[in-house]
């Protein structure tokens, strides 16, 4: 048990006091983060309780993809920036993790180099880029993993915010930044592995990427990730900064009139949502076990930002549980009726902006409501009205 | 030197102007918005800025809080500092604040927390992330919510207040920023006359510790003020003084009182 | 032989000296018809029975002379030795190998004899001295050509082959050629056969001639003359020679690279005239009513699918199909246009970004639609004959018509736009209700409709733009999304409302593309340009040609 007091004294703790939904959240993402690996692991294979460990990479997968989620949101739903390329901030934290993966198989490639990556061998390369020094080492690469999308995001952002770039064409120059890395992830000459990306991984830290126990761990992993981050979500809007945030969103030229200088406030919450972006995709890519320049494709982060409408915007776990919805539908429609899924896709893009501008967090929300207002007036026509 | 120097802000005994516009030309695909004007506002000074439409007054705003840069002319501040060197964020820091014409206040947070943003403190983002409210700031938060008559919706979200309150909450979001000059456009527009009348005594009342520009429209608005008024045209000064030797004078009713 | 005989032979070498005699006189200028086929006979008839190298010789230059049809083809014949006669009535024919001896067929009748033993037959001999006149003989003769596509070619050949007996023929040509192109081609082959004389004067004179051309085989002789041996002695000897060579080629492949240049401007400006027509429905659309329409590719899609559905309505009419398949395209991606606009974005004006995401999701549907109908496979679209080929200015330009047409094509589109926009009355409600939606509102416009149509217009030119797409690219589903990002691109950098400006930045780009290829190639090309338009944003946030003023800035 934990003690009461000390919960509410603690930071986290008066965060989450104000925050009802959230604390579900956590609740339910740790809950998840020992009972799925338990299943998989304990569960006898027959068992009405097993959970089949091509589950758990699947969930393991939403779990990322809801990370990615509350990144977009951060920046979407708290300041009003529309990204268009967080894909590409995903993708390169999974390309920093597939240089270290690529790294790690070192002799067991189909060439048996100990030093180069089985597609370097194959254009007949001799000698291991520079870019790729250091990626043997785990750490530097989880070092990367931030360091990549957060270079990539402070250029990026300090060219566009400082020149008061927004609305539209803010989203179609992001949009413009992930097409240009997917044509250049494309080429061979990149050393990434051009078309097929990296793959063929074999362990990690020296534990077998194919067995059930680091699947497992990788799992608990990625909800813990998500767990944390949203916690570092909430308390940066809560915060004032998070206030200044949303008075740019509504009013970015009053909130200049009041003195705060915008483009740092902007910068640093898409510097801290492309690094989070960039940890999604490193738990992505040794779970999936693969990463490819697909990663970067326009298309791919557009979705993101449907996950997050439909969720419902600027309310972070809206964002979870529209990742984690959407993909699941993703999941069964593309096996029951392949054919129907774009329809149904695109369905969802048109009737959560149409009918759903706040999403399921949204509906939800609305419902109470009506509900309290019918608890708390007898006649259901008052409670119509409002 | 008509107003008198009342604010205990007004260190600088030799300050002459708070704010000082000389020759400031700015044009707009051939249209010259500000055509060669001058103009000079005293410390502690109450000014009213009339003109029709077009007349330059919202470019001249602009100007002067660094949202627009202007062609040529100066633009100083107390003196010496010269305003077309700084941006937005900078000008609001160095003390100027600035109404808009249409209320914008930021709709999805309360009273409270609109005022909040408005206090003067830190703009820096580290300070923002770990701010803490001391007891003194909310004592500032909530005398000023009183002063601009809000006090029973400190805690409503602002985007649910009448359009009168929100001018009035914006007014009292200038006020907490603290600055020495403050610039309102049109605050009694789609106001009742009682609120109009209301909104004059305030500025009256901001006056006694602030220099202040304000541009209306609202004749009536400009004679409870009871303040030196000029009259802008075409982007230049047309004539200036009491408002009733403004209002006398033929080419002022030709162009604006007249109509 | 009888006497008959004998005598017919004697009468008929006397009459074909008559002859002779006659065309000699005529030779370069008009040829007399032959009276009849009999003559015609007669005349070939001598290849059988003249022996000696000097009769043959003027055998040949009689048939060359005459007008017999069969002329060209009997003396090509005797070149590659494929002349011969029958042993039996000494009939010239025309005798092809055949693993049973020779398939022949009658010179002067044309008539098929089937195959005989190669011992029924003999050759028409022909020596070194004989080839040589015959290869002038038909260089003349191809020279003489009625078709100038005909003499042209001929012209090449002996730019290929180039040898001194030909200088008369050439000469002759030349005096009577009336075709810029052909009489440069023969003032080249003369050069080069000049070229190879031995004095001095000639050479150099033939590497003047040069000079002014750009034919790719004079500028490989000139650059061979500067070549030097392994022991580092120059190939050509005379100095003076290669000194003149040296200044020809140099100049020559200066102007070379410059109609190089041209031609990668002209490669720029027919890429600029495929992004303007991408870009222009987008300019109306996203410029001029600030909609995101991430569905505008997908209309680009249904303008090509629609060339396709023409295509197989009328198979035998390809050639014109394409001229029905723009106002159809136009008529389908419009209608689409004018039901999404009514269906979803109008509900969704003043919220740029939502309605980007409704766009998206169309045109997601319409690839799922279009793969559900057409299967998800690229459908061949075939080209309108008039679109192939290409436009020879010079031996270093040459247009290819596709492209040039597409750049005409996408200009009308263009101005028929500005036109519309500017002077009619359709174009002035739709100005007004973009400038001041209340003020037309309450004049009577009826924004909603005029909404629809601006919106229908836009969508129905990017149908047109795939009419164009279907030309160019495959025809599937993801034709679409790999043109939207550039036409976006095209449109913010041109400035957003400005037309002109979408026109600039079109245009631009593409030529900025083709010259960053050669030397990055293609894709490393793109991303530069992508690169350098996301930085360019950063210096003018509105675009090259934006609007200014205070009311664009909120």
């Amino acid at each position: 048990m934990i003690n009461k007091a000390i919960f509410e004294r603690s930071a986290v703790g008066r965060l989450l006091l104000a925050d009802k939904a959230g604390r579900y959240l956590i609740t339910g993402l740790l809950a998840v983060m020992v009972v799925v690996p338990l299943c998989n692991l304990l569960m006898p294979a027959g068992s009405f309780l097993h959970i089949p460990t091509y589950i758990v990479v699947l969930l393991g997968k939403y779990l990322c993809y809801a990370l990615l989620a509350l990144a977009l949101d951060l920046v979407w739903g708290y300041c009003g920036i529309l990204s268009l390329g967080h894909g590409a901030f995903f993708a390169l934290g999974g390309y920093a993790m597939g240089m270290h993966l690529m790294r790690q198989i070192g002799e067991r490639g189909v060439y048996g180099n100990a030093e180069l990556p089985d597609f370097m061998v194959f254009l007949n390369w001799t000698e291991l880029p520079w870019y790729w020094y250091g990626f043997d080492n785990f750490f530097f690469a989880m070092f990367m993993v931030a360091l990549v999308p957060a270079a990539l995001a402070f250029v990026f952002g300090w060219l566009a915010f400082r020149s008061r770039v927004t609305g539209v064409y803010l989203s179609i120059i992001t949009q413009a930044m992930t097409y240009a890395l997917l044509l250049a992830f494309f080429r061979n000459d990149m050393g990434f592995g051009g078309n097929n990306g990296l793959t063929d991984f074999k362990d990690i830290l020296g534990f077998s990427l194919q067995s059930d126990v680091t699947r497992c761990v990788l799992f608990a992993l990625s909800a813990l990730s998500v767990a944390l981050a949203y916690i570092l979500c909430r308390a940066i809007v809560s915060s004032k900064y998070g206030r200044v945030l949303v008075a740019i969103r509504d009013a970015e030229s009053r909130t200049r009139f009041m003195g705060y200088r915008v483009e740092h406030f902007k910068l640093f919450v898409f510097v801290v949502s492309a690094i989070l972006a960039g940890i999604a995709g490193a738990l992505y890519v040794p779970q999936v076990g693969i990463i490819n320049p697909g990663e970067f494709g326009p298309i791919n982060s557009i979705e993101i930002v449907i996950w997050v409408a439909i969720g419902g915007r600027g309310t972070l776990f809206g964002a979870v549980i529209g990742a984690i919805a959407v993909n699941y539908a993703k999941t069964y429609f593309t096996g029951a009726f392949p054919e129907v899924w774009l329809f149904m896709l695109g369905a969802l893009f048109v009737i959560s902006t149409l009918y759903l501008p706040k999403g399921i967090v949204g509906v939800v929300n609305q419902m109470r409501e009506r509900r309290a207002e019918r608890d708390a007036t007898s006649t259901p026509e008052q409670g119509a009205q409002s | 030197m008509s107003a008198v120097v009342k604010s205990p802000g007004f260190h600088s005994a030799e300050m002459q102007s708070m704010l000082y516009l000389n020759g400031v030309t700015k044009s707009f695909d051939g249209f010259k918005a500000i055509n060669n004007l001058s103009l000079d506002i005293s410390p502690g000074e109450l000014r009213a800025i009339i003109g029709p439409n077009g007349a330059g007054k919202s470019t001249m705003m602009d100007i002067i809080t660094g949202k627009t840069r202007p062609d040529s002319g100066e633009v100083k501040f107390r003196d010496s500092i010269d305003l077309t060197q700084y941006d937005e964020a900078d000008i609001a820091n160095l003390g100027i604040g600035r109404k808009f014409q249409k209320p914008t206040v930021i709709e999805t947070l309360t009273v409270w927390e609109n005022v909040e943003l408005a206090l003067a403190g830190t703009r820096s983002v580290l300070r923002a992330l770990l701010h803490k409210l001391s007891s003194e700031q909310a004592d500032k938060i909530d005398e000023v919510i009183k002063l601009v008559g809000l006090k029973v919706k400190t805690n409503d979200l602002a985007g649910s207040l009448s359009h009168g309150q929100k001018q009035w909450l914006e007014i009292g979001m200038l006020i907490v920023q603290g600055p020495e000059l403050l610039l309102v456009d049109e605050p009694a527009a789609g106001m009742t006359d009682h609120e109009t009348m209301e909104t004059a005594a305030l500025l009256k009342e901001i006056n006694k510790d602030h220099t202040v520009v304000v541009v209306e429209h609202d004749m009536d608005f400009i004679k409870a003020l009871d303040s030196k008024v000029t009259v802008l045209h075409e982007g230049s000064v047309l004539a200036e003084g009491r408002l009733e030797v403004v209002s006398a004078n033929p080419r002022v009713i030709e162009v604006y009182l007249g109509r | 032989m009888d006497v008959s005989m004998k005598l017919n032979h004697i009468f008929s070498v006397f009459f074909s000296f008559l002859v002779l005699f006659q065309l000699q006189i005529v030779q370069a200028e008009q040829i007399t018809p032959l009276e009849s086929e009999a003559d015609s006979a007669l005349l070939l008839n001598q290849l059988v029975s003249v022996k000696s190298t000097s009769d043959k010789k003027d055998l040949i230059s009689l048939i060359a002379g005459s007008n017999l049809p069969q002329r060209t083809r009997v003396l090509t014949a005797m070149q590659d030795g494929d002349l011969y006669y029958t042993k039996a009535d000494e009939q010239l024919v025309y005798a092809k190998t055949h693993p049973d001896g020779y398939e022949i067929r009658a010179v002067v009748s044309g008539e098929d004899l089937g195959v005989v033993g190669s011992r029924k037959v003999r050759k028409i001999s022909i020596n070194n001295e004989l080839r040589t006149v015959l290869r002038g003989v038909l260089a003349e003769l191809a020279l003489r050509s009625e078709d100038a596509a005909e003499r042209l070619a001929a012209a090449k050949d002996l730019i290929r082959s180039p040898a001194p007996e030909f200088l008369a023929a050439i000469e002759r040509a030349k005096a009577i050629e009336n075709n810029d192109k052909v009489l440069e081609s023969l003032n080249i082959a003369m050069a080069m056969i000049n070229l190879k004389s031995d004095q001095q004067v000639f050479r150099l004179e033939a590497i003047e001639a040069f000079r002014g051309t750009l034919d790719s085989d004079a500028m490989s002789i000139l650059a061979a003359m500067q070549l030097k041996d392994s022991d580092g002695n120059y190939l050509e000897k005379d100095e003076l020679v290669r000194e003149s060579s040296a200044a020809v080629l140099s100049e020559m492949r200066g102007k070379a690279k410059i109609y190089k240049l041209l031609e990668n401007a002209f490669f720029g400006l027919s890429l600029g005239s495929v992004l303007l027509l991408t870009a222009v429905g987008l300019a109306i659309t996203f410029g001029v009513m600030g909609v995101i329409n991430m569905a505008h590719g997908e209309m680009m899609m249904l303008g090509a699918y629609t060339t396709y559905v023409i295509q197989l309505i009328m198979p035998n009419y390809i050639d014109y199909s394409i001229i029905v398949a723009i106002p159809a395209a136009f008529i389908v991606s419009g209608l689409v246009g004018i039901v999404i606009e009514r269906g979803i974005i109008r509900h969704l004006y003043g919220r740029p970004l939502e309605t980007l995401l409704a766009t998206f999701g169309v045109s997601l549907i319409l690839q799922q639609a279009v793969r559900s109908i057409f299967s998800p496979l690229n459908k061949s679209v075939s080209s309108p004959s008039w679109l192939s080929g290409s436009w020879e200015i010079n031996g270093a330009l040459s247009l290819t018509y596709n492209r040039l047409y597409i750049i005409i094509f996408s200009l009308i589109v263009l101005l028929l736009l500005v036109f519309l926009l500017k002077k009619t009355f359709v174009g002035l409600q739709m100005r007004a209700v973009t400038q001041n939606r209340a003020m037309a509102n309450s004049m009577g416009i009826r924004t909603g409709w005029v909404d629809a149509l601006t919106f229908g217009l836009g969508s129905g030119i990017a149908g047109i733009a795939g009419v164009a797409l279907s030309q160019l690219t495959n025809v599937g589903p993801n034709l679409g999304q790999s043109y939207i990002i550039d036409s976006f691109m095209v449109v913010v950098f041109g400035g957003v409302g400005n037309l002109f400006g979408t026109f600039f930045a079109a245009m631009s780009l593409g030529v900025a593309n083709k010259f960053l290829e050669p030397f990055a190639g293609a894709v490393l090309a793109k991303i530069f340009v992508l690169v350098f338009i996301i930085l360019f944003i950063q210096w003018r946030p509105r675009g090259l040609f934006a609007l200014k003023g205070r009311s664009v800035e909120d």
